[in-house]
């Protein structure tokens, strides 16, 4: 049986650790979002949240906000979920550039669009989950993502319930990416599950 | 005008007339809303799991569809309510991301739909309206001065059950 700790009891080292996971898995996909759309992309300095289930709907400035949801299972040595929350004008914009349109033409969520937010989410995912993978020697593989438009609490809650029989709270390591006037794109969320976290702790040597 | 008291995730609350408390952003979670018709004494769960009985971590109750309709129904009668007044409306249960694969977790919206239903006819609470299931996110009010429970959301609008 392997040593797990719970969420509450990380001390401020591990999430220093888990931090600067978020830190280097996000900048491989902002490097991977900037050249896609061939523009500059920043991001924050990525924030480690230990939630309890009460609290999540508080996340992104609103549960009712209207956001586009991208989330991915993450399965290997590591479980858990990743997602891509955007709001519905970043979108619009990354969509446009993405199919070679005016960035202020009016977005229609149709298939192709849909289909044009996933392979974001995607790419995105991927970049930072081998970047995750070649640091820590672990096998980490995102599966299909899927998509929703919806209010950002029922958004948020879905990669939550998973670990709802297991833990009381949920880590979320997330990362706002920024266009370099400061304008938020998006967040990127990584939510490992609590033998994940361990885990990742581990290989870095760290417990 | 009454304040709105908000119920997160994994929580729940009862409160005297008048009142009105509000969940936001329900998905797969579901909300459970209590009315006793005499007193207008009102309470409000917000589950996110079937049952307490899989769970290796159930501090709280609140969490279970199971224990926290229960937990919802004592804090209730604490208040002055009588079990035999007591209706109920549900609303979420949503599957909010659509995926190829079938994975059984991802049906846990009608899951939480399903243990609410037996839990409540366990406890001989009518569910006199219910909104649950399709694939978007909820926020409901509920209002002690009749009982109605407003369901908000962002493809349908607004409309009471």
């Amino acid at each position: 049986m392997e040593d797990t700790i719970a969420t509450n009891e990380l001390n401020s080292f591990q999430l220093d650790v888990l931090r600067e996971i978020g830190n280097i898995g996000a900048g491989n996909a902002a490097t991977a979002l900037a050249k896609m759309l061939d523009k500059k992309i920043d991001m924050k300095v990525p924030q480690i949240r230990v939630m309890k289930f009460s609290e999540i709907h508080e996340i992104l400035g609103g549960a009712e906000t209207q956001v586009v949801g991208i989330l991915l299972g993450v399965q290997g040595d590591i479980n858990g979920s990743m997602m891509f929350v955007l709001d519905c004008a970043s979108s619009q914009l990354l969509v446009n550039i993405l199919m070679g349109r005016p960035a202020r033409a009016e977005l229609q969520f149709d298939e192709m669009s849909c289909s044009a937010l996933q392979e974001i989410g995607n790419i995105l995912a991927g970049s930072y989950l081998s970047a995750l993978s070649t640091l820590t020697n672990l096998k980490i593989m995102p599966d299909v993502p899927g998509l929703a438009i919806d209010m950002a609490g029922a958004i948020l809650s879905v990669p939550a319930i998973e670990f709802a029989s297991t833990s009381d709270t949920v880590l979320y390591i997330e990362n706002e990416f920024t266009d370099g006037m400061d304008s938020v794109i998006g967040d990127l969320f990584l939510v490992p599950d609590n033998a994940s976290y361990s885990r990742l702790l581990h290989a870095l040597g760290v417990i | 005008m009454v304040e709105l008291t908000k119920v997160g995730m994994a929580d729940l609350r009862v409160s005297c007339h008048p009142s009105v408390l509000t969940t936001l952003g329900l998905g797969s979670c579901v909300g459970i809303a209590l009315y006793d018709i005499k007193t207008k004494i009102i309470g409000l769960a917000h589950i996110m799991l079937p049952s307490s009985k899989i769970a290796t971590a159930n501090t709280n109750r609140a969490k279970f569809a199971d224990t926290g309709i229960v937990d919802l129904v004592q804090q209730m009668e604490a208040l002055g309510a009588d079990r035999r007044n007591i209706i109920a409306k549900i609303a979420g249960g949503a599957q909010m991301f659509a995926f190829a694969s079938a994975n059984e977790s991802l049906k846990i919206g009608l899951r939480n739909a399903e243990a609410t239903r037996a839990v409540l006819a366990e406890l001989n609470i009518p569910i006199k309206a219910e909104d649950v299931g399709g694939n978007f996110g909820r926020t409901i009010e509920l209002y002690s001065e009749d009982g109605r429970l407003m369901v908000k959301t962002i493809g349908c609008g607004v409309k009471y059950l």
